[in-house]
């Protein structure tokens, strides 16, 4: 991933991807237009062959792919096992045998062989944290039915984020242990969550990821339950909070179910629906923000009042954007590195009557008909499956958000771009620093145009994240961003902007 | 030995990485025990042919 990144960053280069030469990846290659000239070397490569796919200049294209090695070379051996020479173990059973206290097998290898890497997993005793994605549904249920009986749990497949015992796995932050636990379907939706809690001073018990379909009726919610039961007996978990997007029916009845018997306080936030109704022992949230401060409450921690933002005037702050803008400028565009933030910046429009398109369109919302250009309030999951088949997901390398921030600063209809930007381990080391220049650039452009062009943001982290929050902040505020502390508060401020703009289009 | 999910939650785990390195260095910088697997697709990269050794094996 690093070195496509690397490469994509030099001048001349437009785009780079670095896969291994899988069949599905060699497909999606050739899709992209790769490999239809001489050689035919892309259909001559293998699963053991690493492609480098290069889009640019000649000239800068020409000098990678005449010394691929020195771009290979420079990825740093920093694991001790190379450092000290001692071989890596080359399969899991082979791993096993040289640390048999082993617990959770950490999986991010492609689709194809995910599976039986995960099988062979739970049959040596081992728990597993499932990245990979393009797992069939049949697979990920005889996966987790197996894990059920083995008392083992699988969270995933396409699970990005979890905290096991202090242990961030995936896309996590750095934030402290304390009595909130976490059970969540959805990756940045556990960041988000888990960086408030950091920031309103309370922490995280344990964070366990169960994959984006668990709660579809297809698997019933086995990793959830699972969870649940396992939260339950923590000692360390005071508030069970439960994130998701709206989960089967089926699943839904088995939830309540099981809520109505925990012995614990449930918080459950499923995004864009209001299917579990509040009770004595189960709060249900709309928003993040909202499951933040229910579960802060639950555990006896506060919660601060500017953290849920209810006293932040967004109307009058889209009120003064708007204001200073050309009278053409009519639509908000938001484009996602966070699934779950376009998912949950859909909800936050739906509620108030707003239509917009997405790719991964909440129900009532339109789908995009080529997700590649937005139509009028657009709403655009960069992470979405067809945007980061053969390379790194946008919080890693962001030359894809980089281009579409620019496609979107070049439509004079735009008045506000919404933007995400997420911390933590394996992020980017510099997810505002790699976005900057194209920040300004349609700042400039629209200026240019007599006009003012509104780019709204909300950073998800903590001051312990390596990235350091404040100084990402600060960059963007720097830059002339508007900054807010969670993607809900962002998403309600371009809600508001999207009325008056609303208004703006009945005037014409 | 394998570890039932509830008992995971009461100590540090231990991790086994396979794929992405950066997952397990991460952990590794974080100061939890990582053994990294050099992976590479199973039986010369055909599914088929892995699925049929494991059968047999």
């Amino acid at each position: 991933m690093q070195v496509a990144k690397r490469i994509a960053g030099q001048p001349g280069f437009r785009d780079a991807s670095a896969v291994l030469g899988t069949e599905a990846n060699k497909k999606l290659l050739a899709e992209l237009g790769y490999g239809s000239g001489q050689g035919g070397e892309l259909a001559a490569a293998g699963p053991n062959d690493l492609v480098l796919a290069l889009e640019g200049d000649a000239a800068a294209v020409g000098a990678v792919a005449s010394d691929p090695d020195l771009w290979l070379s420079r990825v740093p051996a920093s694991s001790p096992e190379k450092d000290t020479g001692t071989p890596e173990p080359r399969s899991l059973p082979e791993a096993v045998a040289l640390r048999p206290d082993c617990s959770v097998a950490v999986v991010s290898v492609p689709g194809e062989y995910a599976a039986r890497e995960a099988r062979l997993a739970l049959r040596e005793g081992l728990n597993v944290f499932l990245f990979s994605s393009n797992v069939s549904v049949q697979d990920e249920l005889a996966l987790k039915t197996e894990a059920k009986e083995r008392g083992l749990i699988v969270m995933g497949p396409d699970c990005g984020t979890a905290f096991i015992s202090g242990a961030g796995i995936g896309f996590a932050n750095a934030v402290r242990r304390g009595p909130i636990g976490i059970i969540g379907s959805t990756g940045t939706g556990m960041q988000e969550f888990s960086s408030l809690v950091h920031q309103a001073g309370s922490g995280i018990s344990h964070g366990i990821g169960t994959g984006s379909r668990d709660l579809s009726d297809a698997i019933g919610g086995i990793s959830t339950m699972s969870a649940i039961d396992a939260l339950e007996s923590d000692q360390g978990t005071k508030v069970i909070t439960i994130l998701s997007k709206p989960p089967g029916a089926a699943a839904t009845a088995r939830l309540v179910d099981r809520f109505q018997r925990c012995s614990k306080p449930v918080v459950v936030c499923l995004l864009g629906s209001g299917a579990v109704q509040s009770t004595r022992n189960l709060r249900s949230a709309a928003t993040i923000d909202a499951a933040v401060g229910a579960a802060l409450e639950a555990a006896g921690a506060g919660a601060p009042a500017d953290l849920l933002g209810e006293s932040e005037p967004v109307g009058e702050m889209a009120l003064a954007q708007i204001s200073k803008m050309r009278p053409g400028q009519l639509y908000v565009r938001g484009l996602f590195a966070g699934g779950t933030f376009c998912y949950q910046s859909q909800a936050i429009f739906h509620k108030a009557g707003i239509i917009v398109h997405s790719n991964s369109p909440l129900p009532g919302m339109l789908e995009l008909a080529d997700p590649r250009e937005s139509r009028e309030n657009s709403l655009v999951d960069m992470g979405a499956e067809m945007f980061v088949e053969g390379r790194p997901h946008p919080m890693i390398d962001a030359t894809l958000r980089r281009q579409r921030l620019a496609q979107e600063g070049n439509d004079p209809a735009v008045a506000v771009i919404l933007l995400d930007f997420i911390l933590g381990a394996i992020s980017s080391r510099n997810p505002v620093g790699d976005l900057l220049e194209a920040i300004r650039g349609v700042q400039d452009a629209a200026r240019r145009r007599g006009g003012h062009l509104c780019v709204t943001a909300s950073v998800c982290g903590t001051d312990e994240d390596a990235q350091g929050l404040q100084s990402q902040i600060s960059a963007l505020v720097d830059a002339g961003v508007c900054v807010f502390s969670s993607n809900a508060r962002a998403a309600s401020f371009c809600r508001e902007a999207s009325l008056l703009l609303a208004q703006r289009r009945e005037r014409r | 030995m394998p570890m039932k999910f509830e008992e995971l939650l009461k100590g540090k785990p231990v991790f086994v990485n396979l794929g992405v390195r950066d997952f397990g260095e991460t952990l590794r910088e974080a100061g939890y025990e990582v053994v990294i697997v050099d992976w590479s697709p199973p039986a010369g990269g055909d599914p088929a042919m892995a699925a049929l050794l494991d059968d047999l094996l």
